[in-house]
C-alpha cells in the first residue's frame, strides 16, 4: 500500500493535463440546444448535489475539487461528460480522505448489478489539517500590489507540479494589466492544504497575436492572474 | 499512474452515482431529501432567469445600471443573487463596437447566482479550446454572426471572478415593461454568445 505522502507526489506531477483547453485543436465545433435541461439524466443531478457536498463530507475545498478534475485519467475526464466529472472527483476525495474505502463505489456498483463481490471497509487517509482564515476565496491582505493598472507583464514560465491556475496558452505571453481584482486564497496552496498564501489578483490583457502568432484572428484576451504568476517586463 | 486509472470494466455512471449515494447514506453522511433539495434549487430557482431581471433593471434604470457596473456583486445583491460561484461579480458591457464573451478554459467556471449550472456547450471542450483563439470564427458557427467592425474581447474565468455579460438593449423596445424586456434575454446573451433580439 502506498503512504499517503507518496500518493500526493504521484498526483502532484499531472500539471499540462487534458482540463488545459484553451487553444487545443481537433474538438470540432459546439451547437446550442435551446431545449437543454438543467440535468440530462436524474443521475446527473444526483451526482451534481453528491459533487457539490464532497468537500465539505471529506474537509476539502474548491480547490481540491477542482484538483480533482485535473487529475483524473483523460478518458475518465471525457467519459461521462461534465457530471461524470464531478462524479468521479466525489469518489476521489472522499476515498483519498477516509471517508469511504477505495474500490467501495466499484464492489457497491458490482453489487446493485446483480453481483456478489465483497465490498472493502477499509479507510485509509484522513482529513487534511489545514487553516483556512475565511470563507470563500477573497481576502483582506496587507501587502501592497507589485503591479499597476499599465504595467506591461510577462506570465511567468512556470511548471508548477500539482494544481494552478494558470493555463499553458499564455505561459512567457506578455500583456498588460488592465484592472484589480479582490486579492484571493492561492489555489496552488489551498489545493494542497499547505496553507492559503492569499496573493493579489489582477485581469491582464493579451492580444491575440501575442498569443497564436501574427496570423491569429485578430481579438483581446482577458485573463485573471495570481501576482506570482506575473513578472515584470524592464 | 494517473491517480484515478479509467477501469474498463466500470459500471455505468448512473449505477456508480447510486452506490456512492448509498454509501454516504449508511454513514449518514447524506440523506435523499438533502440532494433532492439541492438538485431543485438548481433546477427550479437559480437560472437565467436571475440574470434576465438584472439586465432588464439596467435597461431600464439608469441609476441601478450605474451601480451594476461599478460594483456588479452589491448590485446584483440588491436582488438577492449571491452564494457559491458569484463571490465577486464583475459586470461587462457590449457595445455598438465591442463584443465580450466569457469562457472558463480550465474548467467551467460560470456565474451560478446569475444563470444557474452551465450549459453543455459552455462545457464543451470545442467551446473551451476554441473561443480564446479564433472567437469570431466559433461564435459565427454558433450562430452569430459579428460585423467585422466590432471588436471582440474574450474572459477567461481563470480565477474567482465571475463576468457577466450586459447585453445591447434591442431596437424597438422601448414600450416594453421591464417583465416583457426580461422574457428576451437569453442565457447565451449574457456569456455572449449571442445577442438580444425585440419581438418579431
Amino acid at each position: 500500500m502506498r503512504s499517503p505522502s507518496n500518493e500526493q507526489k504521484t498526483r502532484e506531477t499531472d500539471v499540462d493535463g487534458i482540463h488545459d483547453m484553451g487553444g487545443q485543436d481537433g474538438w470540432g465545433t459546439v451547437a446550442i440546444d435551446p431545449d437543454e435541461q438543467v440535468f440530462a439524466e436524474p443521475w446527473e443531478g444526483r451526482a451534481f448535489a453528491l459533487g457539490a457536498m464532497s468537500g465539505g463530507l471529506s474537509g476539502t475545498n474548491l480547490d481540491a475539487f477542482r484538483h480533482s478534475l485535473e487529475r483524473l485519467h483523460p478518458l475518465e475526464y471525457l467519459g461521462d461528460g461534465y457530471y461524470g466529472r464531478w462524479l468521479a472527483c466525489a469518489e476521489l476525495l472522499l476515498v483519498d480522505h477516509g471517508i469511504i474505502p477505495a474500490g467501495a463505489v466499484a464492489a457497491r456498483a458490482a453489487n446493485l448489478m446483480g453481483g456478489e463481490v465483497e465490498e472493502p471497509t477499509d479507510t485509509s487517509g484522513s482529513k487534511p489539517e489545514y487553516e483556512r482564515n475565511g470563507g470563500g476565496s477573497i481576502r483582506q491582505i496587507d501587502e501592497e500590489r507589485m503591479f499597476e493598472v499599465g504595467d506591461r507583464i510577462r506570465a511567468r514560465d512556470l511548471h508548477r507540479r500539482g494544481h494552478h491556475r494558470m493555463p499553458a496558452y499564455i505561459r512567457g505571453r506578455s500583456g498588460v494589466v488592465t484592472a484589480f481584482r479582490p486579492a484571493a486564497v492561492l489555489p496552488d496552496s489551498t489545493a494542497h492544504f499547505v496553507g492559503e498564501d492569499a496573493q493579489h489578483v489582477y485581469t491582464v490583457t493579451f492580444e491575440s497575436t501575442e498569443l497564436w502568432g501574427p496570423d491569429a484572428e485578430p481579438a483581446t484576451l482577458n485573463i485573471d492572474l495570481f501576482e506570482s504568476y506575473m513578472e515584470a517586463i524592464s | 499512474m494517473t491517480a484515478s486509472p479509467l477501469r474498463a470494466d466500470r459500471a455505468p455512471a448512473a449505477i456508480r452515482t447510486e452506490a456512492l449515494e448509498a454509501l454516504l447514506t449508511e454513514k449518514g453522511l447524506v440523506n435523499a431529501g438533502g440532494l433532492d433539495g439541492l438538485i431543485k434549487r438548481f433546477v427550479n430557482d437559480v437560472g437565467p432567469m436571475n440574470g434576465a431581471k438584472v439586465v432588464a433593471k439596467a435597461w431600464t434604470d439608469p441609476e441601478f445600471y450605474e451601480r451594476l457596473l461599478a460594483d456588479g456583486t452589491a448590485a446584483v445583491g440588491e436582488f438577492g443573487f449571491s452564494g457559491p460561484q458569484g463571490e465577486h461579480i464583475v459586470v461587462v458591457e457590449n457595445s455598438d463596437t465591442m463584443h465580450n464573451v466569457v469562457v472558463c478554459t480550465l474548467c467551467s467556471c460560470y456565474p451560478w447566482p446569475l444563470l444557474g449550472l452551465p450549459p453543455d456547450w459552455y462545457k464543451d471542450p470545442a467551446y473551451r479550446s476554441r473561443v480564446v483563439r479564433e472567437p469570431r470564427k466559433l461564435l459565427g458557427e454558433m450562430g452569430l454572426d459579428l460585423d467585422e467592425s466590432i471588436d471582440i474581447t474574450v474572459w477567461d474565468s481563470s480565477a474567482e471572478n465571475r463576468y457577466f455579460i450586459l447585453p445591447q438593449r434591442p431596437a424597438g423596445t422601448d414600450g416594453l415593461s421591464e417583465d416583457e424586456l426580461a422574457a428576451l434575454v437569453s442565457r447565451e446573451a449574457m456569456v455572449g454568445v449571442a445577442q438580444v433580439r425585440a419581438p418579431a
